[in-house]
Order: C-alpha cells, then sequence, then structure tokens
C-alpha cells in the first residue's frame, strides 16, 4: 500500500471516469477564471473610463465583488462540490462571525479616534 | 515491508522518545508538564502580588515589577497554564472518546506542543533581558507602544505570536480529528460533550488567534519598525487595538472556559450514573455561547466612550449569553438529580463548580450593565468576577480532569484523602482570596494598584485576601505532593473502566498500547461504553478485522522548527536591544534559517510504519 502513496495521485487512485471528471472541473475553473477577470476588467472600467456617476460605480463594484467572492469560494475553493458539508459550514460561519465584527469596527473606529 | 520499520519503535532513549513523539497520550502529558510549570510559576507570581497588597503602604515590590508581575501573571496563566493543561486533557482524551487511533496529523500535533512551548519560553526569557512585560495583559496602546515601556513587551508581543501559532495549528488540529477520524457510528450527535465543546474550542481558536495575531503584527511593527498604528501623533488609531485585543480576548476567555464545561459534562454522568441530562440542548448551547461570544466584545469597553447607543447593544448581546449558560447549568443540576452520586474528589470539584461558576457568571451580568459598569470597571469587582469564572470553572474543570483521567493516563488512581483535602483547602482558599474581593471592588479598590494607603479601610479585607491565597498555594502544593505519594503508594490499576463509566476511552485496555484500539470500535449509541455494557456483552463491537496497524513515525523535526521560530523571535527582539546590527542579523537568519530548513526537510515523504499483526495479537494478550 505504501508504495502507491508514494506514486501520484491521478496514477494510484483514479478511475477513468475521476480522471474524465477532473478535466471537467479543470475547464470549470478556467471559464469561471475568464469570468472573474471580466467582472475585474469591468469594475476597472467603471472607474477608469469616469462615464459613470460615482454614485452608481460604488454600490456597482461592491456588487460585483460580492459576486467575485462567492464565485472565489464555491467554483476556485470546490465549496459547490458535494462533501463539502463541514468546510461549507466553517465557511459560512467564519462569515457570520466576523461579518459584524468588521461591520461594527468601521462604524466605531470613526466615532472615537485618539 | 510491514515487518521492517516495526521494531523501529524500539531502541530509543527515554528523552529521545519524548523529544520525536507523535503520540497523542504523550504530547498530552508533555501539555500537562508544561502547562503546570507555568502554571507554577504564575501562581507564584500571584502569590508575590497578594503579599504586597497585604498590608497598607507595602513597599516590599517596587511599583515597576508590581506591574511586571501582573502582566506576566495574566498572561501566562492564559495563554501559557490554562490552555495548554487544557489541550492536555483534549489531547488524550478526545482521540479515545471518537474511536480513533491518533489524531489526524500528528506531525503538527507535535509542532503544536513545541511551538506554543518555546513561545511561552521566549515570554519567560524576558526576565533576563531587563524585565518581564509590564503593561497589563491586555497590552493596551499606548503604554503598550516603544514610547513607554522596555523589551519587556517586544518580548510579549513576539512570545506571544509563537505561542499563538502552536495554539492556532493545534486547533486546527482538533477540527480535522473531530470531522474526520470519527469511528464507525459515532456520528456528530453521538459524541461525548467533551468532543463537542473542543471542536467549538478549536473552531473559535480559529477565528479568534487570527484577529490576535494581526494586532501582535501590528503591536510589533509599532515597536520594532517605527509603524504608527497606534501611534495617535503620527494617524494612528489607539482605539483600534483596544478593538482587536478584544475581539480575540472575549472569545479567548470562552475559549479556555469551553473544555472545562465538557469535562464537567463527562464527570457528573459518571459519577451520578445517569446520562447527561439534556445532551442535545448542551450542544446547541455551547454553539449558541461560542457564536454569541464574537458579539460582546464591546463590554470591556463601555467606559473608552464609545457612546450609549453601542453600550446598549452591546450591554443586551451580553446579558443574552446568560441564557445558554443557564442552560447548561440546569442540565447539570438535573443529571445530578436522583442521581447515585459519589462524592470522590473529581465529582466534589464538578459539582461545585456549578454554584461557584454561577457567582462568577451572575457578577458577570452585573458587569454587563453598561451604566453601572462605569462603577464596576477597573475595580476589584472585576478581578472577583474573572477569578470567579477561571479559577471556579477552569481550575475546578482542571482538577475533576485530572483526577478522573489520572487513572487512564498514568495507571494509577490518585489519592483520595489526599484529593479531598486538596479540593476543600482549594475551595475555601478561593472562595475566602475572591469573595471578599467583591466587596473591596465595591468600596472602591482600584486594579492594578501595587499599594494603597492606610486608613481607607481596605487593610482588613486585603489581608483574609492574601491568608486565603496562601492557603490556595497550600492546596496546589498538596496536590503536587499526592501526584508524586500516589505515584510510589497507588496500586497499579489493570481494569479497562476504574469509574464504571460511560464513554469510549475506558473501552481501551489500562495502560492503553500505543495504537489505542486494536480494532476500531463500532459506535451503536451515545455513551458507547455503557450502552454495550448494559446492552451488549460488555466489549466493544469490532468494526474492523484484526490486521497490521499504521502508525505514524516521530520525528525531531517539530523541536527544531520550533526552536527555530524562538530564535527567529528572540533575534526579532534583539532589534530593540544594545546589540550590534549584525549579531542581531545573524540570529534572525539561523532563526529564519532553521525554521524554513527543517520544513524543506519535512517535505520528505514518510508514510509512517506498521505494527505487524502478531505484535499487536502479543500486545493485546499481555494487556488484555
Amino acid at each position: 500500500m505504501a508504495e502507491e502513496l508514494s506514486k501520484p495521485f491521478d496514477k494510484s487512485a483514479m478511475t477513468l471516469q475521476e480522471r474524465a471528471e477532473h478535466s471537467k472541473e479543470t475547464r470549470i475553473q478556467i471559464i469561471s477564471f475568464a469570468f472573474m477577470i471580466g467582472l475585474t476588467v469591468l469594475s476597472f472600467l467603471a472607474v477608469g473610463t469616469e462615464v459613470l456617476a460615482t454614485g452608481f460605480v460604488v454600490p456597482f463594484i461592491l456588487l460585483l465583488g460580492v459576486i467575485q467572492f462567492f464565485l472565489q469560494l464555491f467554483y476556485f475553493m470546490h465549496l459547490k462540490d458535494k462533501d463539502h458539508g463541514w468546510p461549507n459550514m466553517l465557511f459560512s460561519s467564519g462569515l457570520v462571525l466576523s461579518a459584524p465584527v468588521v461591520i461594527s469596527l468601521i462604524l466605531l473606529l470613526g466615532i472615537v479616534k485618539w | 515491508m510491514a515487518t521492517a520499520a516495526a521494531t523501529q519503535t524500539k531502541n530509543k532513549s527515554v528523552l529521545w522518545d519524548w523529544l520525536t513523539t507523535v503520540d497523542h497520550k504523550k504530547l498530552a502529558v508533555l501539555y500537562l508538564i508544561a502547562g503546570t510549570l507555568f502554571f507554577v510559576k504564575a501562581g507564584v507570581m500571584a502569590v508575590l502580588i497578594r503579599i504586597q497588597l497585604m498590608t497598607a503602604e507595602n513597599d516590599l515590590i517596587s511599583g515597576q515589577v508590581f506591574n511586571e508581575l501582573i502582566t506576566m501573571h495574566g498572561t501566562i496563566m492564559l495563554f501559557l497554564a490554562a490552555t495548554p493543561l487544557l489541550f492536555g486533557f483534549m489531547n488524550f482524551a478526545i482521540p479515545l472518546q471518537i474511536g480513533a487511533r491518533d489524531v489526524a496529523l500528528p506531525f503538527i500535533n507535535a509542532l503544536g506542543f513545541w511551538i506554543f512551548f518555546f513561545g511561552g519560553l521566549l515570554l519567560s526569557m524576558s526576565w533576563f533581558f531587563g524585565g518581564g512585560a509590564d503593561a497589563g495583559w491586555t497590552a493596551y496602546v499606548p503604554l503598550s507602544t516603544r514610547e513607554f515601556t522596555g523589551s519587556g513587551m517586544d518580548f510579549y508581543a513576539l512570545g506571544l505570536q509563537v505561542s499563538g501559532f502552536g495554539t492556532l495549528i493545534s486547533g486546527i488540529n482538533f477540527i480535522v480529528t473531530i470531522i474526520n477520524m470519527r469511528a464507525p457510528g459515532m456520528t456528530m450527535m453521538r459524541m461525548p460533550l467533551f468532543c463537542w465543546t473542543g471542536l467549538i474550542m478549536s473552531i473559535l481558536i480559529v477565528v479568534a488567534f487570527t484577529p490576535l495575531a494581526a494586532g501582535l503584527a501590528l503591536l510589533m511593527l509599532d515597536r520594532l519598525f517605527m509603524g504608527q498604528f497606534f501611534i495617535p501623533d503620527y494617524g494612528g488609531n489607539a482605539i483600534l487595538w483596544a478593538h482587536i485585543f478584544w475581539i480575540f480576548g472575549h472569545p479567548e476567555v470562552y475559549i479556555l472556559i469551553m473544555p472545562a464545561f465538557g469535562i464537567i459534562s463527562e464527570v457528573v454522568p459518571a459519577f451520578s450514573r445517569k446520562r447527561l441530562f439534556g445532551y442535545s440542548a448542551m450542544v446547541f448551547a455551547v454553539i449558541l455561547i461560542a457564536f454569541l461570544s464574537f458579539m460582546v466584545w464591546v463590554h470591556h469597553m463601555f467606559t473608552i466612550g464609545i457612546g450609549p447607543i453601542t453600550n446598549s447593544v452591546f450591554a443586551l448581546a451580553t446579558m443574552t449569553i446568560a441564557v445558554p449558560t443557564g442552560i447548561k447549568i440546569f442540565n447539570w443540576l438535573f443529571t445530578m438529580w436522583g442521581g447515585k452520586i459519589t462524592f470522590n474528589t473529581a465529582m466534589l470539584c464538578a459539582s461545585s463548580f456549578v454554584p461557584t461558576f454561577v457567582l462568577g457568571g451572575i457578577t458577570g451580568v452585573m458587569l454587563s450593565m453598561a451604566p453601572v459598569d462605569y462603577l464596576y470597571h477597573d475595580t476589584y469587582f472585576v478581578v472577583a468576577h474573572f477569578h470567579y469564572v477561571i479559577i471556579g470553572g477552569i481550575v475546578f474543570g482542571l482538577i475533576a480532569g485530572l483526577h478522573y483521567w489520572y487513572p487512564k493516563m498514568f495507571g494509577h488512581m490518585l489519592n483520595e484523602t489526599l484529593g479531598k483535602i486538596t479540593f476543600w483547602l482549594l475551595y475555601i482558599g478561593f472562595h475566602l482570596t475572591f469573595f471578599i474581593q467583591h466587596i473591596l471592588g465595591l468600596i472602591g479598590m482600584q486594579r492594578r494598584i501595587y499599594t494603597y494607603m492606610s486608613g481607607q479601610g481596605l487593610e482588613t479585607m486585603n489581608m483574609v485576601s492574601t491568608i486565603g491565597s496562601f492557603v490556595m498555594s497550600a492546596a496546589i502544593i498538596l496536590l503536587v505532593v499526592n501526584i508524586v505519594y500516589s505515584a510510589f503508594t497507588s496500586e497499579r490499576i489493570t481494569v479497562r473502566d476504574p469509574w464504571d463509566a460511560r464513554t469510549l476511552e475506558w473501552s481501551t485496555p489500562t495502560p492503553i498500547p500505543e495504537y489505542n484500539f486494536a480494532q476500531i470500535p463500532q459506535v451503536r449509541s451515545l455513551d458507547p461504553w455503557f450502552y454495550e455494557k448494559v446492552h451488549g456483552d460488555g466489549k466493544m463491537k469490532p468494526s474492523e478485522p484484526l490486521k497490521d496497524i499504521h502508525m505514524p513515525n516521530g520525528s525531531i523535526l517539530p523541536f527544531l522548527m520550533a526552536l527555530g521560530l524562538f530564535i527567529w523571535g528572540f533575534g526579532m527582539v534583539m532589534i530593540n536591544m544594545d546589540v550590534p546590527t549584525v549579531v542581531t542579523g545573524i540570529v534572525i537568519a539561523v532563526g529564519f534559517i532553521m525554521t524554513f530548513g527543517t520544513m524543506v526537510l519535512h517535505s520528505k515523504e514518510d508514510h509512517g510504519y506498521y505494527i505487524p499483526l502478531e505484535r499487536v495479537k502479543k500486545i493485546e494478550k499481555e494487556v488484555g
């Protein structure tokens, strides 16, 4: 068994079907990567072209950021895959715990500053 | 192949074996020893503090040394005594309770211990280089910036940073272990409560120690590299530190109390001869407490001037914590209710935990009311409150756990008579020391003052408090005496289950073979061992055939990696000392190369070894 452990993973433990799924996964990764690059370009354009009003640009970029965040988590970091219940749970509890902290820090630090 | 590596555990010297071990049971003992050493050190500091405050206008200790003592007492007790002692029990019990042969990442486990240990050593080095850290365990800026404090705070920032890494990776290791290493049938809701609290504590560590690491990094940049994050004159923000510290600091106290809750939840059912009352409510309460612990940090900063609305929100959030905690208290009471209770030392500690912790909790609710907190803030009332939850909670939990698991860990019982005397001394001494501090606080004695005037009505109560601290010290000394005495006089235990307990660790033979379970058990119920005793044939059903057992290899690399971090950290502290830059550079380089060099060495593949079937059978015959 230990000899198998020293082999590269795809030679020792992956069936043909798994390898096909693996390449499909790679394709999805590349597509989502391209999509995210697109989102980034979009937000740069929104600021750089100076066509849009600031009041629109800020929420727009924040929205793109949120979309990108979830793409990252679910496509790059595999949260969408099955058997990822625990990472999902830990990621979301991290979010639930840190979001109020960050928000209240932003709100509170402006008030008292010395 | 399997036979070649099997003999390699033999022929090791004792010292080499302990330095290289990755066995969770041995690391548990290391954690307990290291934690006890730090506990004694910080305890001596506490006694010195109490002696200084025994009489009015005492000049035994200077104000500077007093500041160093209170800072190091708090820091060591929380980071280097309570955490490792609890980690010790978690390391020992959690793999056994979930039916695993070791933690998921044994190398990381050893690494976590050694990094914590060397971080603690780095912090302690401060005494030899210009005095300990002296800005309080909270290290509030601007007091803790380079302008006002010496190299002690450099050691604080670097030492805690290093030991925090150790705690962080141990926490991650426990999460991975509990999620992945459970025996067949051991579903989440069949886990003993100690595992649940261990899991929640580890999650809290991952979420809370990261802000601490960030804050300490900022403090280090401020102190060593002329940063200005916390220096208002240069546009920094002093309040930011208080926020960051308490975003970490409040969950930290829950990190400590969680496993103590777990220990109590193991000891109380075992000695009440009943299953834990309201198991699922207990799990729910633990999760709720963990969540709320992140939403209340501003209650440490009520008087900092954030404003009434914020204060009210955080006061309310703080009060809600009393609800899940109340659920737990009532569940422990109902577990004892109608039970056939055996009052041995462990049970005495566990049952007296309940009222003591309630006292600490009630003062907690009192402190959470923001307007009244203006009166309590920075008085001995606060000191009394947190010592009630920390000693009444964690220390009683630890001593209960020690007496409970001692036969399984070391193969003999602790002496019960000495144990009971220890308990009563500690119980009386503790209340004598700290109950009166509530009143001291209410009549206006401030925290962190090294002396006080005579004729203000403070002398008698301080004297009583100091006498109480002597009684507590006697209790701890007696505990150590008990450990030595029992090692020589106690009968060896050969039965599996001396307490007639309920959880899986008691199904293993005593002493436990290094692979824990020859066959991983099949779990059929909550309290699986009790279930098999009542409904089965008194043995755990195996879930696999007897076969070669795969074990991890020991390694000296965790020790060296941690030593590298220690040298690196020490080199960083040297930046502020009067030494040539070249020397500092060399020390930093040595530490850096050592840390990352050992990482490179570790990247070599190591698949562990197999204990062959014949040897497993032989061992099983010997211990069974």
